[in-house]
């Protein structure tokens, strides 16, 4: 059969035209952070770690995650039930709101948290009298990192609540549940995996946000600079050892979480690739 | 986001036209969007091919390229940045193919394409993929034995129900793109009229205390971003009609 002949070329060959891309766009560089990371050695590797920036960069980053994704597991969770359990006028226009984040530039986050904390931005009277310090301060990367993030928890537990349905909801409140027990023995259960996924992804993007970041620390070394501000005022200093030492902290990140995604997806309770677009 | 568009509203309608059609916008908003395009028209034929082999075909490692793809979700961008300058500059990786015929990548809007090619590149595959796995084979097997060719099948089966995830995909990589700051700031060299991206002349102007400047172009980004998200709503809503 001639055209069987010819489908099987053609399929090799868009194997090959499609893995060749995905080779030289994404793969080589992920590989990069690592070779250039240790080529030189451990040791060399190492010793980029004496550097009380980089300890610092590392502190702040796991302090701002702290406080950052505790606070989106429980507004995303919030959000998700409302949004799954309820049908409202708005409702469509509450769940763009939620995917903005997704879709605003990180620049334009920090601009808004300027203008609203900044000395001259309508809370920056206020917080000057008060002296409350936000913007180039620990609070002003807390709420940028809190916005960028938001909507990960609710759009992973939304599609997992949806299809639940809410019968084992009111089937335990006829049987005397409180909403605690409710919440607790009910709802966690059956949302486990997507809220350890949606988690994650917050966790991943609060250390590894860089542009909302920049515009509100004022990225100063040693005090206001995350790990991926250390990364790029390394580079820039013409560190490249550290900013690569820097940079596998974060890049061990991201392959951590991925591994925990094919972990869940092969679990199977999580929707493989339902809204895995919007990041 | 209120504060943001009363602070532009405040400057008066003709003072807002003045810095939003500057020339150091306007070209901005040219590298910002033309390359924006380019990468992701690019990321939505190749995406397509790579939807596609993982949906399918069967190869060897199938599903570790499938979880490739998520590669620049996890990688953060100031990291992207840092690998893809030392790949493509001169010495890199990559770069060096290209420094013998005077092609420079790293510092050039090349630099600027290519980390906008790597940041948009999952978005196609991913809308494309649960999609395509629900098409059945079996419409293209009848189209076959109805006489239909293989030309026939593609555009006139295949492809129809296709285009709107495809569409939805592109303009999903465009608008990341568009908002793209920490690899595009590593990479480019951020020369205003050369290779400087709109985002990066929000963050310049912020860094010279021009909060008006800041503003006014962050309000055109934010209203182009609000713009695509509508697109998005409507492709979505257009793809769900064939799901039907």
């Amino acid at each position: 059969m001639p055209t069987k002949r010819k489908s099987v070329t053609s399929k090799w060959l868009l194997i090959f035209v499609g893995l060749s891309y995905l080779f030289l766009i994404l793969l080589l560089p992920a590989i990069n952070v690592f070779y250039e990371a240790f080529h030189g050695g451990i040791a060399k590797f190492l010793e980029s770690f004496k550097d009380a920036d980089l300890i610092q960069a590392i502190i702040l980053t796991v302090t701002v995650a702290l406080i950052a994704v505790p606070l989106n597991t429980i507004f995303g969770l919030c959000a998700a039930w409302v949004l799954a359990r309820n049908r409202f006028p708005g409702r469509a226009l509450f769940l763009s709101i939620l995917d903005l984040p997704f879709s605003v530039s990180p620049i334009v986050v920090g601009l808004m948290l300027v203008l609203l904390y900044g000395r001259n931005g309508w809370f920056g009277p206020i917080l000057e009298q008060a002296d409350i310090k936000i913007i180039f301060a620990l609070p002003g990367i807390v709420l940028a990192t809190a916005f960028v993030t938001m909507p990960f928890v609710a759009r992973e537990v939304i599609p997992v609540l949806e299809e639940m349905g809410s019968q084992q909801e009111e089937s335990a409140r006829i049987l005397g549940a409180n909403d605690w027990q409710i919440f607790w023995r009910i709802i966690v259960p059956n949302i486990r995996l997507a809220l350890i996924y949606g988690v994650l992804l917050t966790n991943a993007r609060a250390m590894g946000e860089f542009g909302a970041v920049a515009v509100v620390s004022g990225s100063i070394l040693g005090q206001t600079a995350t790990l991926p501000i250390y990364v790029e005022q390394a580079y820039k200093d013409y560190h490249t050892q550290s900013a690569f030492a820097a940079a596998v902290i974060l890049a061990l990140l991201g392959v951590f979480t991925l591994i925990i995604k094919e972990f869940l997806e092969r679990k199977g309770q999580l929707h493989s690739h339902s809204n895995r677009t919007n990041y | 986001m209120v504060s943001l568009f009363i602070k532009s509203l405040n400057l008066g309608l003709g003072e807002f036209w003045k810095v939003a059609t500057s020339p150091i916008a306007l070209s901005a908003y040219n590298v910002t969007f033309l390359t924006a395009l380019i990468a992701a028209v690019i990321n939505g034929v190749m995406g397509t091919i790579l939807a596609w082999i993982l949906v399918r075909y069967d190869f060897p490692g199938r599903k570790l390229v499938d979880a490739l793809i998520d590669i620049p979700f996890a990688l953060p961008t100031s990291v992207a940045g840092l690998v893809l300058t030392t790949i493509y500059s001169p010495n890199g990786w990559l770069g060096q193919l290209f420094a013998p015929f005077g092609i420079k990548i790293a510092y050039t809007r090349l630099g600027v394409f290519v980390a906008m090619l790597f940041i948009s590149l999952p978005f196609v595959v991913r809308t494309l993929q649960p999609v395509l796995g629900e098409l059945e084979p079996e419409v293209e097997e009848a189209a076959a034995s109805l006489g239909a060719n293989n030309g026939q099948i593609f555009w006139r089966v295949i492809f129809p129900p296709l285009l709107p995830p495809i569409l939805t995909g592109v303009a999903l990589g465009f608008s990341r793109a568009v908002g793209e700051f920490g690899s595009i700031v590593i990479i480019a060299s951020n020369m205003p009229f050369v290779d400087l991206i709109a985002p990066v002349l929000v963050f310049q102007k912020l860094e010279q205390y021009d909060y008006t400047g800041a503003t006014i172009i962050g309000t055109i980004l934010l209203l182009t971003s609000l713009f695509f998200l509508l697109i998005i709503n409507l492709l979505q809503q257009w793809g769900r009609r064939y799901a039907n």
